[in-house]
């Protein structure tokens, strides 16, 4: 039965584990704005349209 | 209007200045440069995501030139190295997916640019450039040149960089972590039905769970003992005492019931309890970052100016470092940083947002003319007599009776009815101590701390930060946009309502305008409206708007007279337009309005007079509100309107007129001292004064980008109708929480006869607890949005 504390020892790191995680995310500030990462993932395809041409500059 | 919409900027666009590129139509010049930036550059994609995004460029000439001193530069800067320079600009402009993307493109359109990085909700673009090709000017004059002007001012100089605080998530991770955790580990005694395993293992698992509540008894709930440790100290009984000592007792309760082996504690009570009062701190705290609510003439006034040097060469300085005796240059649309004398010849300043007066002024050679006025027309050099600590506008500012109390502390809802809590929770439990002590100690004890606990007003600390951050946010998506919570407490609280005139119950934008004279005819009409298209000043672009679309004819010898009025040749006719004088008719000292004059051929046909446009729904607003509130108006303007006004609004109204800053502040001060809770609606800087005193101070404005003084919310001028419902709806808001502080106290008595009589059992405590929690907040939210859909 002492398993129990093997298994119980290791729910507990994975819980730790998650939340020196999410310190780390609001850390590097990514829950300071929660709009535009959501929009710029929707931009990568745009980009891709012309993707040779994009090197050209003014 | 079936005028076809410029691709770029979606305004309307004019027959006779369409310009056709790429098959697209553009309103001007500006817009259709943009466009032709963006395709050179193949980000047209800018237009995919939104129609019509753009805005249209300013002529900004020498506006930047500032950008130039090292200086200054430095100051703006974020981080400053070798080849890495990084500067957050704040854009008004951003507004759309598109701003977005075209924004953080902007290293294809610009060499020395690494990367840029929009913060949608702070309006604000961080971009990171290597010194050595590129510099912050022309970066700004990039941005100009697409429409995303930023905005720079001396509030920028030398700003901190502010530490995001950022301690309530943490501590709601931690408070979450800890509750899961006990909350799993806590049900195998909850379902104990006697096995021998949970037996052998309940130490081990008694004492974990106690080890793992340290983290959020000591850290997430600190701020609460803070907070009731202050409050003790100030004799002002807030609700933070009962929570804190709920949270103790039942810390010691539960420690001292493992320790002896009385049973398994309170401890995921105790951590659900933390866990869900932060959330609802953190669901209160809705901030809108990209308006800023704290202003002080900072934010309005200029980093730098252009100082004229005895030589002639002209340099920008920093408005600090502008000293008495100075010479500056001040261009069109540029505000005055500081008191002084005009050297050329006239000009014209519009002091709307330090006086309220509406139409600008003229001012000659040798006029004093003062902080804060925005400069019209040519470019102007001035003479400095003060410098800016020194000025008139900055010392209206530091006037301490101009800064908002901070000790003007406004006790809550919930702290008013914690008084009678708090004193009646103490009562009940030694009551109860006392009674059980007669019969059984230990279970004497047992009962104390069980009131304690239960009573630990969880439900009631939710229910306000849970409805007012759901009315927050209901009202911001109507463009009400509130400092905090609070405000709408005391929104509720209004009983009278004092209005500025200009620009608040005034619209800028358009203005009515009546022709008196000779009936003018239609080919006159067109040769007026031809002679005003060459002119800048804001009544000859109002008179413009407002004639008829017409073909473009020539004009010759067009002449601007500063200060007086405008005068050309169309087909051989000489066309005045301007001043009584300039006209050469007697000044007319009867009429206060302002009016424009006509003649055509030294004919004098008669002249246009501008009214006052008030804002849409004006009249059944003041109808409505009269019905419940005191409705004052209290204008910086002259007596002019006083007629239309009367006429206008309901006859109980009070109307004040010619009301200096100061004046407007003594007017809401004694209003108060007559104990009336005052709210105050205004718009500029003027009103700066009687919005801080004020209990409630809205600033309206056409533009929530656009700077407004400081105050307790922002209206948008779109909604201004809507100011009745926002009153409404805070009462409701109110009633809501009413209803909820009844529900939970219902909570409390089921709680409690579980309590007193000695039956409350660990299992009882963590089924009660999350229990009143979820109703008490599905119900706020349900009652509350309906609310907002009666209004």
């Amino acid at each position: 039965m002492s398993v129990i504390y093997l298994l119980i020892s290791i729910s507990i790191v994975v819980a730790l584990v998650f939340l020196y995680i999410f310190i780390r995310a609001v850390k590097s500030g990514q829950f300071d704005d929660d709009y535009t990462p959501s929009v710029r993932i929707l931009f990568d395809d745009e980009l891709k349209k012309n993707p040779n041409k994009s090197e050209k500059q003014n | 209007m079936d005028n076809p919409n410029c691709f770029h900027c979606g305004n309307d666009v004019v027959k006779a200045e369409e310009i056709v590129f790429d098959e697209r139509i553009f309103c001007c010049n500006g817009c259709k440069t943009v466009y032709e930036i963006f395709s050179l550059n193949d980000l047209t994609c800018y237009y995919d995501f939104e129609n019509a995004p753009g805005a249209t460029p300013q002529d900004i000439k020498g506006k930047y030139d500032f950008l130039d001193n090292e200086d200054i530069v430095s100051k703006l800067l974020e981080f400053d190295e070798d080849s890495i320079r990084i500067v957050s600009l704040y854009i008004p402009h951003v507004h759309c997916s598109s701003c977005i993307w075209i924004l953080e493109n902007l290293h294809k359109l610009q060499n020395g640019i690494t990367t840029s990085q929009v913060n949608f909700h702070s309006k604000k673009v961080r971009v990171t450039y290597n010194p050595s090709e590129t510099n912050l000017k022309e970066i700004v004059l990039l941005l100009s040149s697409i429409g995303y002007e930023p905005y720079i001012s001396l509030e920028n100089y030398d700003a901190k960089k502010e530490a995001v605080d950022r301690s309530l998530y943490y501590k709601i991770g931690v408070a979450f972590f800890c509750f899961g955790n006990i909350m799993l580990l806590s049900f195998p005694e909850y379902f104990e039905v006697g096995e021998f395993w949970i037996e052998q293992y309940k130490g081990f698992f008694r004492w974990l769970i106690f080890a793992l509540s340290l983290p959020a008894f000591f850290y997430s709930a600190w701020g609460y003992y803070v907070s009731a440790w202050k409050s003790i100290k100030s004799r002002m009984l807030n609700i933070d005492i009962p929570i804190a000592l709920g949270i103790v007792v039942m810390f010691i309760r539960s420690t001292v019931d493992i320790a002896f082996n009385y049973g398994q504690g309170f401890f995921d009570s105790m951590c659900g309890l933390i866990f869900f009062m932060l959330l609802g701190k953190l669901f209160q705290q809705k901030t809108y970052n990209f308006l800023s609510f704290e202003r002080d003439y900072k934010s309005y006034f200029p980093i730098a100016v252009t100082k004229m040097h005895n030589d002639g060469t002209e340099e920008a300085i920093q408005v600090y470092d502008v000293n008495k005796g100075d010479r500056l240059l001040i261009r069109n649309q540029e505000l005055i940083p500081v008191d002084g004398i005009l050297i050329s010849e006239s000009t014209l300043i519009d002091y709307s947002f330090v006086t309220g007066e509406a139409e600008p002024i003229e001012k000659k050679s040798g006029d004093k003319i003062f902080a804060g006025g925005k400069q019209l027309g040519k470019v102007i050099e001035m003479e400095v007599l003060h410098s800016v600590s020194q000025s008139y506008l900055t010392q209206l500012w530091s006037n301490d009776v101009f800064q908002k109390k901070v000790n003007q502390k406004y006790k809550t809802i919930t702290d008013t009815l914690s008084r009678y809590f708090t004193p009646a929770l103490l009562i009940l439990a030694f009551v109860s101590f006392g009674y059980w002590i007669l019969i059984d100690t230990s279970t004497a004890f047992n009962v104390f701390t069980a009131i304690l606990i239960v009573a630990c007003p969880c439900a009631l600390a939710l229910t306000a930060p849970f409805t007012l951050g759901n009315v927050l946010r209901i009202i911001g998506y109507k463009k009400l946009y509130l400092k905090n919570a609070t405000v709408i407490e005391q929104l509720a609280k209004v009983d009278t309502i004092v209005f500025d005139k200009t620009g608040t119950i005034t619209s800028n934008r358009k203005s009515a305008i009546e022709f008196f004279g000779t009936p003018i005819s239609e080919s006159d009409a067109i040769l007026v409206k031809n002679i005003l298209r060459g002119s800048n000043h804001p009544l000859s672009r109002r008179l413009y708007d407002f004639l008829p679309q017409t073909e473009i004819k020539k004009v010759e010898h067009f002449e601007e007279i500063t200060g007086k009025g405008i005068s050309g040749t169309i087909e051989g006719k000489t066309v005045k337009i301007g001043s009584a004088e300039f006209i050469g008719k007697k000044k007319d000292n009867q009429i206060k309005q302002t009016s424009v004059h006509i003649s055509i051929d030294d004919n004098y046909l008669g002249n246009y007079v501008f009214d006052n446009q008030y804002r849409e729904g004006l009249e059944k607003l003041f109808f409505n509100l009269s019905k419940t509130h005191d409705v004052k108006v209290l204008s910086g303007d002259n007596e002019g309107e006083r007629e239309v006004l009367e006429r206008l609004l309901p006859k109980n109204t009070e109307l004040v007129f010619n009301q200096k800053p100061e004046q407007k502040l003594a007017f809401i001060e004694n209003l108060q001292k007559q104990g009336k809770n005052v709210l105050m609606i205004g718009d500029g800087l003027n009103d700066a004064g009687a919005l801080a005193q004020s209990n409630v101070g809205i600033s309206i404005t056409e533009n929530v980008n656009v700077f407004s003084p400081a105050c307790d919310g922002i209206l948008d001028a779109s909604q201004f109708s809507k100011i009745g419902y926002f009153l409404n709806f805070s009462k409701n808001a109110m009633r809501t929480i009413m209803m909820s502080f009844g529900l939970s106290l219902l909570y409390n008595v089921v709680g409690l006869s579980f309590a007193i009589t000695g039956n409350l059992s660990p299992i009882v405590a963590a089924i009660i607890m999350p229990l009143s929690t979820v109703t008490i907040i599905s119900f706020v939210t349900v009652i509350s949005n309906i609310f907002s859909k009666k209004g």
